[in-house]
């Protein structure tokens, strides 16, 4: 059955994908849930919870006030909270209860928005879609609401390509060095960073999104984003994140920075995860499990440093800019297992471990929006990912 | 290092004193923050008590996340599968076809049969009306040889109805089937971490030959079954009690209800309603309660004025462990609740009359989430959540009354406050993990 995981996990969920992609912009993010939501992603979802405040909170829905549609008490108990700590913005976040009765969001957010004074707005989730859909909906709404119109630039004086990178939240970068280096590459090859969505950038260098030159999609959560600054700004966009293997240069991740070149200098957006990699896949039956522009980032630095290709699935609900022939989309554990059943080589989250034939090489890949924080020590840098060669027969 | 983006409120914003707190509730339901203190146990963890059982959840993503994870960090992933709910279930009235299905198609992949499956059904099958009445009948009858049983992850009714866990601990013990008597056994119902073999409960059971029978100490699928045979069923936290009391009037045993108490006269009436329930003799109340004081007294000599808080996660009877410690000349500052238990009327009357100056915090409020979380002293917290909140390192990590009871938790109590007050601990590495006494797999 294809709704049945007897051992396999399930991804972050689209409710904890809004709060991480918001979690450091200085807004209320208010979880419409009797419980449980908020322990789920401050446990499993948020690294951060420990060490940096947000506001994130849930409303304690009770079971009479959904059934009556009284959403008196939800709107009263956030505006309260709101006077008093003064966001920079309040998002409404829907689980599945308010989903099943219907509740209008839209209208709330705009009764709290005019009431308060504090800009508010609604992210459609249900519980029911990945990370994927809610922080790229999240991210998108935010950059939408956040960026300003830009001045016109100074004629004639010369500046470094400008970029924002868009899509990274711990969910997919965890809170390691993966970050810090992607950052690293992009200054060393001459970019000037403006905003980073939403890790790392406040909500004033956000607002100055507008003024870079292009932008860079390094995650699926990141595609509607660039969407907005495409349609406001103009500004066009790469999709793919510029991995390496072993300390080495990948022609994959150069190829990244001159498109990056190419398309601010031209204006068409490009998406290197499809149709990019000119190794075939062997006739080793290797797969990548994850997000599709990580995993298939990965790949392709894979298939330079090792020669052969492996195939990537996607368990997420993905933009469909994103479905490439190149990745497979499957989603249960029932199709999973089918497809990887003769693999040779998997190379996932260690709890995809339970689902590989036992045969085939397991190359563990921790990915935070999968198995939370169970081992996130052990996730890797994604600019500089290890040698696997050194340990498994590649 | 807090950082902080909104800045910080003022330490009076969520503020009481006992003088002023409302019963039951000291502080309005608002929007509600969740503390990153995660050792007491979840429905996941209790329901793993049952040896070789299997918990299968239906729910939707965002729900299974929390519960998946729980179990993989406890090492159980194995024991653990989901339906995921998708939007069309929700319109298509397949949800019993979808569920009954699922759970075959679950057992059929397992690579052994489970002894028995716990079946959680959510809050939007409370909505839908799913009929589970047919849902349980139809899987009892295609799995006759697996215990199949109900339980709940609704969430949505438990500010006015039951809680999820307390469900789970009627549902726990609703399928025993009845077996011969068996007078020299007891059950402790209802409980997550086992009860110290020292406590004077547990000495007089074992003193006159009394087979303990409890989840928490790990017993077998077989002697689990046998607790259907005990004469007697105690609980000892609040959550148990209904479970108890079902089982017990259903099997036709005795019901003991001895809650974890901080007053002499209490544990000394309920021991003696347990040695006339079991016919054992009665302690030596007088030489206890001097142990009691005593280990109070040498508690007092050593930490003298430290300040003390205490937060509600920690034992279920907090208002009667601070009124004890207070009466003791013990220096408790604070306290973190965001609600009190109807049991606890007496002991709040009392606190807010003898020590109305009583700090009172929320857990939940907004605020919390921007209070800072220091303590211009030293302080020893006792539970989790205390310790996160004063930013603390000198804390009692105990949660869910740390299986301790009676008299005899009294005096160890006061030798993990004074330890807790020699000794720092790595306050974050301990709390994040969940399940405190469970295997953890977390990397904080």
């Amino acid at each position: 059955m294809k709704q049945t995981a007897v051992r396999m996990s399930t991804y972050t969920a689209d409710v904890s994908g809004v709060c991480s992609a918001l979690y450091e912009l200085g807004g209320m993010v208010v979880i419409h849930d009797p419980s449980g939501c908020n322990s789920t992603y401050n446990t499993h979802d948020e690294p951060r919870w420990y060490h940096m405040d947000s506001l994130i909170y849930i409303s304690g829905l009770k079971e009479m006030d959904a059934l009556m549609g009284n959403e008196e008490k939800f709107i009263r108990d956030i505006e309260e909270a709101a006077r008093d700590l003064k966001p920079r913005f309040i998002a409404l976040v829907r689980t599945p209860v308010p989903y099943m009765t219907g509740m209008d969001f839209e209208a709330a957010a705009m009764r709290i928005e005019e009431e308060t004074g504090i800009p508010a707005f609604y992210v459609p989730t249900n519980g029911m879609h990945s990370y994927v859909y809610g922080a790229g909906n999240a991210l998108a709404l935010v950059t939408g609401l956040l960026a300003k119109e830009r001045s016109a630039a100074a004629s004639g004086k010369e500046h470094p390509l400008r970029i924002n990178l868009l899509g990274v939240t711990p969910l997919d970068f965890s809170v390691g060095s993966s970050l810090s280096s992607l950052k690293a590459f992009l200054s060393d090859r001459g970019f000037e960073m403006i905003s980073c969505l939403a890790m790392g950038s406040s909500a004033e260098e956000i607002a100055e999104a507008g003024k870079a030159d292009v932008n860079l999609v390094v995650s699926s959560v990141g595609l509607k984003a660039a969407k907005v600054l495409q349609r406001r700004f103009g500004t066009p966009y790469v999709i793919g994140l510029p991995c390496s293997f072993g300390g080495e240069k990948s022609r994959f991740a150069e190829n990244l920075a001159s498109q990056l070149q190419k398309t601010a200098e031209c204006g068409f957006s490009v998406n290197l995860c499809s149709g990019n990699c000119d190794v075939n896949h062997s006739e080793k039956k290797a797969y990548i499990i994850g997000e599709a522009v990580t995993s298939y980032s990965i790949a392709a630095a894979f298939a330079e440093k090792y020669g052969f290709l492996p195939r990537v699935i996607c368990p997420l609900d993905s933009p469909e800019e994103l479905m490439a022939d190149e990745i497979l989309f499957l989603h249960s554990e029932e199709d999973i297992v089918k497809q990887i059943e003769e693999a040779d080589l998997v190379i996932a989250d260690p709890m995809y471990r339970a689902l590989a034939p036992a045969g085939a090489d397991f190359i563990d890949l921790p990915h935070e929006a999968y198995s939370g924080r169970i081992y996130r020590n052990r996730i890797p840098d994604l600019m500089h990912l290890p040698d696997w060669g050194t340990e498994h027969d590649l | 290092m807090l950082k902080m983006i909104h800045g910080k409120v003022n330490l009076d914003s969520a503020r009481t004193r006992m003088g002023e707190a409302g019963w039951p509730l000291p502080f309005p339901q608002v929007l509600e923050y969740g503390p990153p203190a995660h050792g007491t146990w979840n429905i996941v963890h209790t329901g793993m008590l049952i040896e070789g059982a299997h918990q299968i959840y239906v729910c939707a993503g965002n729900c299974n996340r929390g519960v998946v994870l729980t179990a993989a960090e406890m090492g159980a992933a194995d024991r653990f599968s989901h339906i995921e709910i998708m939007e069309e279930d929700l319109w298509n009235g397949r949800m019993e076809e979808l569920i009954i299905e699922g759970v075959d198609d679950i057992l059929q992949k397992l690579p052994c049969k489970p002894t028995a499956v716990l079946l959680f059904t959510v809050c939007v099958h409370r909505f839908m009306g799913t009929d589970l009445d047919y849902i349980f009948s139809e899987l009892r009858s295609r799995h006759p040889d697996i215990m199949i049983i109900d339980c709940y992850m609704d969430c949505i009714a438990q500010k006015d109805g039951i809680f999820p866990s307390e469900k789970l601990r009627i549902s726990m013990y609703k399928y025993l089937k009845p077996l011969p008597r068996r007078e020299k056994q007891v059950n402790l119902i209802g409980n997550d971490l086992p009860t110290a073999r020292t406590s004077e409960m547990m000495q007089m059971l074992m003193d006159g030959g009394y087979k303990i029978l409890d989840l928490a100490d790990g017993i077998s699928f077989g002697e689990y079954r046998q607790m259907a045979a005990s004469g007697i069923s105690i609980a000892t936290h609040p959550l148990g009690k209904s479970g108890c009391e079902q089982l017990s009037g259903r099997l036709g045993m005795t019901a003991l209800y001895m809650p974890v108490s901080f007053s002499y006269e209490e544990i000394e009436e309920q021991l003696r309603r347990l040695a006339q329930a079991a016919r054992l003799p009665v302690p030596d109340f007088a030489a206890l309660r001097g142990q009691a004081d005593a280990a109070l007294c040498r508690l007092k000599e050593e930490i003298g004025d430290t300040a003390i808080a205490i937060d509600a996660a920690a034992f279920s009877r907090i208002l009667g462990l601070a009124g004890l410690l207070l009466n003791h000349g013990l220096r408790v500052v604070r306290i973190y609740a965001d609600a009190f238990s109807e049991e606890e009327k007496e002991d709040y009357l009392y606190l807010k009359e003898h020590y109305p100056q009583l700090e009172l915090y929320p857990t939940m409020h907004p605020d919390m989430r921007l209070m800072p979380r220091e303590y211009p002293e030293k302080i020893i917290a006792i539970g989790q959540k205390a310790a996160y909140f004063t930013g603390t390192s000198h804390f009692v990590n105990v949660v869910e009354n740390g299986g301790l009871h009676g008299f005899d938790g009294i005096v160890r109590l006061c030798g993990m406050i004074a330890e807790a007050g020699r000794q720092e601990k790595d306050t974050e590495d301990h709390i994040v993990r969940k399940g405190l006494g469970l295997t953890s797999l977390a990397c904080p």
